[in-house]
């Protein structure tokens, strides 16, 4: 087996050094009634040119070839070969968690450049060195403030991501948080009567996603004061950190919750991604996940380290703020070498790209008779439309022209079935915009005329 | 340095690097975009003033090439399996194979939005069937969910599934989780986060779970019992199947903690030992890359009685070979995770065991017999404070190195001079001065044999010159760095 570095002859004169007879010697301790007489039944061996068949195959049974409006927390971006080529160096790729300092000061110097580019993005004073992703940095978040204000309930934002509410209810279920939701107003936003009158003295922080779910950016420093005069926290979550190359940054927010995917990672089936996690600096010993800090060996040299390693679980076990071990580290590096690559003034370019872009999308798609927007407040890069009909419909007849369409918000929103959740970034052509706008009109104005859609698909939905 | 014990390293050139953000000046950039094909967009007049910031002060602006030197430099600064052994107990640090690293990439795969139609995620849902499959065989468990990102979030959904069961069936979550005192940090962690209670419960003399004590604290009040088999020690629980047994009587449930599966893969499989709940560390057993701290990926197996409970979405396979995501379960515990699991991790360790197949016992025995291959050429040169066979790992002390005051630390400090990365220290906490060493299955004979020198001249260093093992490394860009300063003012950012 190629990868086992060893012949048969060298095995035995381990053996021999061992004073074992077999190698079946080696696994005496495991009662003979338990050892395996047969072997597994798992595919394989294959070689590596079969391997790479193997998995062209099943990439060739996905979405290759659709143009694709979908984002929802997962968007395709721009990604540099540079990045991702430096990536795999080995000394990168393969190496561990960097508690031996001496031999992992690569790693723990570009962790302290990931922490400063986590703050400069979200206008917090600390960030750590990475959380799983997203939804589990907000849940993360919640204890924490949990913990910081000793206070056991959540009033969160109808407009956060479902998913991340989802995870959210998983962590806090059994940490007694009891979680709120509060409405969304006719913009989009979430309505802030409903938010002052759900915040009291009880409530330990104030959950919003901005841009929102459906794409709406919120008013932070208001939702902060509505928050900070309860004496509760605001907790921001960002799923799409390509905003922040132009948006406020949500300073007023004591704890933001990000997901880092838009810099430099793939959709990949959704994961692995990258979680950030920032806060003020007077929370720092109540942070989860690993820190790395600036200190100096005997000979005054700078250099970097693990540290506050006591919030951790290897070294507080039950009483650490969080189980959290292995992280997104590699992760992480894509995002700090993409972003060291886009610099100060590519961070704002891609923004106003995407910004450009879903604009441009949206003054095409709302031309189109029956469509209609759902909200009225800014957006970024995604936006929500209404349509005559129901999404998932309209999307079915979509693929046959190999296009992937709208996020139906039906799948999380009983009431908004008609609506859809269209994502345009810098990669989208505007072909594509103009295609789907094309379609849209083509199978909206089929469907008006009366004509069953199914028939109006059947000549094209084979090759899709 | 000229010590001529030291055979697989000498010191080079080390490039100095400062932080980019000092590398930067104004006007510069590292990538350029494709120009814009729809009219631009003009923030302040879309969005309202309010809404937009000026810049995001301090970002670096540097070109490409100081972008790549900037990396390449500081990767010369890590060690890495790539460059020799990284004997760390406990973490499995394996060959990752370069072709893993191709297949994530292939468009199709990694370019795969999780929301995109089942019709088209077809070819990604097979993947994920296949590697289930394969972890099935391989546990010998029931079902299993791909969700966890990694170990200890496969811990608290294995937790979490051990709740719902119980509260389900027995009307009530019972109150403990019992923890042996050998046990990483993440399992009472992952309790506590669960709302359990934890119970520790003491090692026996050969460095199994005291069996008298376990069934003296397993009462009615226990849910489960966490257990990592092979334990921390580098011992297998020979009573394993006798304590699933007990715990069964009584009402409660045995986790196993994967973490240790590379000793077992192929050989004996957790599902027969009476197992119900485990983890796998893909990060570990199945090769994908460590990368400086994860990605990871911790896949929960479960007995068919627990199935009802797994996080959604749940992979089902429909009478016509097509797959689909079930969301609707109304047992399930939730979900743990947005978007499903680290696809790209499952990714690469589903080509790992299809490299392998059946043949990953090799592996198995290969990683069993680099330890005892290590641990033959190391007794008698260093304390041994359980004799019980050692399987993937072995556990030694500094006892006889400490009469010079020369520590675990100071030991795995200068094998860092002589070219390997240190072994786990002071881990487990039961052994003091502990010194947990498990090569994998990844290293020739050679580099074991050097890695036996090496520590058989350090022993020899310690009593003849404990100041030089307890000055090193000599040999690194930096000394041991001040992390008690590093504590007490934390300087977590760079400012300007």
């Amino acid at each position: 087996m190629r990868y086992l570095p060893k012949s048969d002859a060298e095995r035995r004169a381990m053996l021999d050094a061992i004073g074992a007879k077999g190698v079946e010697d080696l696994f005496r301790s495991i009662p003979e009634g338990f050892r395996l007489q047969a072997p597994l039944r798992v595919p394989g061996p294959l070689a590596e040119a079969e391997i790479i068949d193997y998995f062209r195959q099943r990439a060739s049974e996905n979405s290759i070839g659709y143009a694709s409006f979908l984002g929802a927390g997962v968007y395709r971006h721009w990604r540099s070969v540079v990045a991702d080529s430096l990536l795999q160096r080995g000394e990168f790729l393969t190496a561990y968690t960097p508690y031996q300092a001496e031999i992992s000061q690569g790693t723990l110097q570009w962790i302290f450049e990931f922490q400063t580019m986590a703050c400069q993005l979200t206008g917090q004073e600390v960030a750590n060195a990475s959380m799983y992703d997203g939804s589990t940095a907000l849940a993360e978040a919640a204890l924490m403030a949990e913990r910081i204000t000793g206070r056991h309930r959540l009033v969160a934002a109808r407009s956060l991501h479902p998913e991340y509410r989802q995870v959210l209810e998983t962590y806090a279920q059994h940490a007694g948080l009891a979680i709120e939701t509060c409405p969304y107003a006719a913009s989009g936003r979430v309505n802030a009567d409903a938010l002052r009158a759900a915040v009291d003295h009880r409530t330990a922080a104030v959950v919003l996603q901005s841009p929102n779910f459906f794409g709406a950016i919120e008013q932070i420093p208001a939702a902060a004061e509505i928050a900070h005069a309860a004496g509760a926290l605001l907790i921001v979550a960002v799923a799409e950190a390509a905003s922040l190359g132009l948006l406020r940054p949500p300073a007023e927010a004591d704890i933001v919750a990000m997901e880092g995917q838009s810099y430099g990672l793939p959709p990949s089936y959704g994961g692995p991604f990258v979680g950030v996690l920032a806060t003020r600096q007077k929370f720092v010993r109540q942070m989860p996940g690993r820190l790395a800090g600036q200190t100096t060996d005997a000979a005054g040299r700078r250099g970097f380290c693990l540290t506050l390693a006591t919030r951790e679980q290897h070294i507080r076990r039950e009483k650490a703020t969080s189980n959290i071990c292995t992280n997104q580290a590699l992760c992480a590096l894509a995002m700090t070498m993409h972003l060291t690559l886009l610099g100060r003034q590519g961070v704002r370019e891609l923004a106003e790209q995407n910004l450009a872009k879903a604009r441009y999308a949206r003054l095409q798609l709302e031309k189109i008779p029956g469509v209609e927007p759902v909200f009225s407040a800014p957006t970024f890069n995604e936006f929500a439309i209404r349509l005559p009909r129901s999404v998932r419909m309209v999307n079915r007849d979509l693929l046959a022209d190999k296009i992937v369409g709208p996020l139906p918000l039906g799948r999380f929103y009983p009431e908004l079935t008609k609506c859809g959740l269209v994502c345009v970034t810098e990669l989208t052509a505007r072909e594509e915009i103009d295609r789907l706008a094309a379609a849209l009109a083509r199978i909206l104005a089929i469907a008006g005329n009366g004509e069953p859609a199914a028939a109006a698909r059947g000549a094209t939905a084979r090759e899709g | 340095m000229s010590d001529e014990n030291i055979r697989k390293a000498r010191t080079h050139v080390s490039q100095s690097e400062a932080l980019i953000f000092e590398r930067s000046s104004p006007g510069k950039r590292g990538s350029d975009l494709a120009p814009l094909d729809v009219p631009p967009a003009d923030p302040r007049r879309d969005l309202g003033p309010d809404l937009v910031r000026d810049d995001v002060e301090g970002f670096p602006e540097v070109s490409e090439i100081e972008v790549i030197r900037h990396f390449t430099r500081l990767s010369t600064w890590n060690y890495a399996i790539d460059c020799g052994m990284y004997p760390l107990g406990s973490c499995t640090m394996k060959y990752n194979p370069r072709v893993n690293e191709y297949v994530a990439r292939l468009e199709g795969l990694a370019t795969e939005h999780p929301y995109q139609p089942l019709e088209l995620s077809q070819g990604c849902l097979r993947i994920l069937r296949d590697l289930e499959k394969a972890l099935l065989a391989i546990t010998g468990m029931d079902a299993v969910t791909i969700e966890p990102a990694a170990g200890a979030q496969g811990e608290l959904t294995g937790l979490l599934l051990i709740h719902a069961y119980l509260q389900d069936t027995q009307g009530q979550p019972r109150k403990k989780v019992l923890i042996p005192d050998s046990a990483h940090g993440t399992n009472p962690a992952s309790a506590a986060l669960t709302g359990y209670e934890v119970q520790n419960i003491r090692s026996d003399a050969s460095g199994q779970i005291d069996f008298d004590e376990l069934r003296r604290l397993a009462t009615e009040d226990v849910a489960a019992l966490m257990l990592t088999n092979p334990n921390t020690l580098g011992v297998f629980e020979e009573r394993m199947a006798e304590i699933a047994a007990l715990l069964h009587e009584r009402g409660a449930l045995l986790y196993m903690d994967g973490a240790n599966m590379n000793a077992l893969a192929g050989v004996a499989r957790p599902g027969d030992l009476g197992v119900d709940v485990m983890h796998l560390n893909l990060h570990k057993t199945f090769s994908t890359p460590h990368g400086g701290g994860g990605p990871g990926a911790g896949p929960v197996a479960v007995k068919q009685k627990l199935e009802p409970y797994l996080p959604v979405p749940v992979l089902a396979e429909d009478s016509e070979g097509g797959f689909r995501l079930e969301v609707v379960r109304p047992k399930s515990v939730g979900r743990v995770k947005a978007f499903g699991g680290n696809f790209g991790v499952l990714v690469r360790a589903l080509a790992y065991i299809l490299a392998y197949g059946p043949g990953i016992r090799q592996a198995t025995e290969d990683a069993v017999l680099n330890a005892n291959y290590i641990r033959k050429g190391l007794e008698g040169i260093y304390e041994l404070p359980y004799a019980s066979p050692s399987m993937h790992e072995v556990v030694f002390s500094d006892a006889r190195q400490k009469k010079n005051e020369v520590s675990t630390i100071d030991i795995a400090k200068r094998l860092i001079d002589y070219g390997f990365h240190p072994y786990t220290t002071a881990f487990p906490l039961i052994v003091h001065g502990a010194m947990m060493i498990e090569p994998t299955e990844s290293e020739s004979k050679e580099e074991c044999d050097l890695f036996i020198d090496a520590l058989r001249s350090i022993a020899g260093e310690a009593a003849t010159n404990p100041a030089l093992v307890k000055s090193a490394p000599h040999t690194t860009r930096v000394g041991r760095l001040d992390e008690v300063a590093a504590a007490r003012k934390p300087v977590l950012r760079w400012k300007a």
